[in-house]
């Protein structure tokens, strides 16, 4: 048991070195290069809505409203902090699936991210 | 209070025991704040920029109280840049009342993203009213990203589960309810099963003559379920207080005055101290409405008046802050 957790964390670290060598190149692709799909927040709606990404895709909400807003999932796996006007909050999705979100703030407020 | 005043309160027209002249009134409604008094058994509402021409005389009751809402402290984008000021404004007009309130009702929405700087900001601010109880109830605004945690440490001392609690004034009895908590996608207020189960044995001693007050965030009858502005089970809470001849309902969350009177019920949404919202359905979305700094004032001092004698609304008046 002892040696799989070893195994693993030996594993992490080995990805954690990789990436970080990806992000000081200036030609290195990494996960996090690829550019992040954008959904803006504004007028208490999100858009675009639905949104359809392949696996590996980062999302990234703006809010654009004089109103803080955040965005939760309805499972609760991710959970921005309240967004003031012009922050942002990026997700990787790494798993298929349809996740349903909304604001928790202004719970009529929500969205759609299918993963594929 | 006058004695003859006193005699027509009790007088039972219906002889059912409802003492349908002992319904709260609470009907005149200023831009930053109320000014209820109870006379008698009814409540009387006056706008607070109305208040100048009001005698003492005519002010003094059993039981006189402010409510403020949605102070928003910690915004500063042009619809007010200074929200602060307007509070203060809102708090020197309830200290320049002839006859001074009991106490503050404070509908929520006392921060803008409940930092605690801005909680103390209004605590401080409030230190200046000459009212020195103050009741919340927190908006949707005061329990951003820790589930309430910070507004229960600060103000719900006394309170149970969320923040609810009920307290008793000159034989009125308030109830302090909590519908921003647990919110679902795609859903409205909500006060839950174990706030609703606790309402229900709160008032289960009460005599049905009983003055009640329920005051909550976000409104308790459905005001504009497109923008939210409503409570997923308002209708089992005041289903609740059936059995009570006088109802009165004190919201805020829509920065702007609106009555409606339902059979014993009366419900009224008070105006913020902060900046004023768009009438429902009036711009694409609920968010704060900019209006020229000079009108700003005049703008949150709009408010409507509502007389009513017995169950029978007689009118509304506006009135502005200046
Ligand atoms: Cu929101």
């Amino acid at each position: 048991m002892k040696r799989t957790v070893l195994t693993l964390g030996v594993a992490t670290l080995a990805i954690l070195i990789i990436m970080m060598a990806g992000r000081s190149t200036t030609f290195g692709s990494t996960m996090e290069d690829k550019p992040a799909t954008q959904v803006k927040i504004d007028n208490f709606v999100f858009s675009p809505n639905p949104v359809t990404v392949p696996v590996g895709s980062t999302i990234r909400w703006t809010n654009q409203d004089d109103i803080p807003h955040n965005v939760v999932s309805d499972d609760k796996s991710f959970k921005s902090k309240a967004l003031d006007t012009d922050e942002t909050f990026t997700y990787t999705f790494t798993k298929p699936g349809t996740y349903t979100y909304f604001c928790s703030i202004h719970p009529k407020m929500t969205g759609k991210i299918v993963v594929q | 209070m006058a004695d003859k005043t006193k005699d027509e309160i009790l007088h039972d027209h219906n002889h059912d025991g409802i003492d349908r002249r002992g319904f709260l009134k609470c009907m005149a409604w200023a831009g930053t704040g109320a000014f209820c008094v109870m006379q008698g058994g009814v409540l009387k509402s006056y706008s607070l920029s109305g208040l100048a021409g009001s005698s003492a005389k005519e002010m003094k009751g059993e039981l006189s109280f402010v409510q403020i809402s949605d102070s928003h402290m910690g915004f500063n984008k042009p619809a007010n840049t200074d929200v602060a000021g307007t509070l203060k404004a809102a708090i020197d007009k309830i200290n320049a009342l002839p006859t001074q309130p009991s106490f503050i009702l404070h509908t929520g929405d006392i921060t803008h993203l409940s930092k605690p700087e801005e909680f103390d900001g209004v605590d401080q601010l409030l230190k200046g009213a000459s009212a020195k109880d103050v009741f919340y109830v927190p908006g949707e605004h005061d329990v951003i990203g820790d589930d309430g945690k910070q507004y229960l440490e600060r103000y719900g001392k006394n309170a149970k589960g969320a923040g609810w609690y009920s307290f008793d004034q000159k034989g009125v009895h308030f109830i302090g309810l909590v519908n921003v908590m647990n919110l679902k996608a795609g859903g409205l207020g909500s006060l839950g099963t174990e706030q609703l189960e606790w309402m229900e044995s709160d008032v289960k001693h009460l005599s049905k003559s009983t003055p009640i007050v329920v005051f909550a965030h976000i409104p308790l009858w459905s005001v504009y379920p497109e923008w939210g502005w409503g409570t997923d089970d308002s209708a089992q809470a005041l289903g609740r207080l059936k059995k009570f001849g006088s109802v009165t309902v004190l919201n805020g969350h829509i920065h702007q005055t609106m009555q409606k009177i339902e059979g014993n019920v009366t419900f009224h949404t008070a105006a913020s101290t902060a900046f004023p919202q768009p009438k429902p359905g009036a711009a694409p979305s609920p968010g704060p409405m900019k209006v020229p700094a000079e009108q700003l004032k005049s703008v949150l001092g709009i408010r409507d008046v509502n007389y009513v004698q017995g169950k029978h609304a007689l009118g509304v008046t506006d009135s502005s802050l200046e």
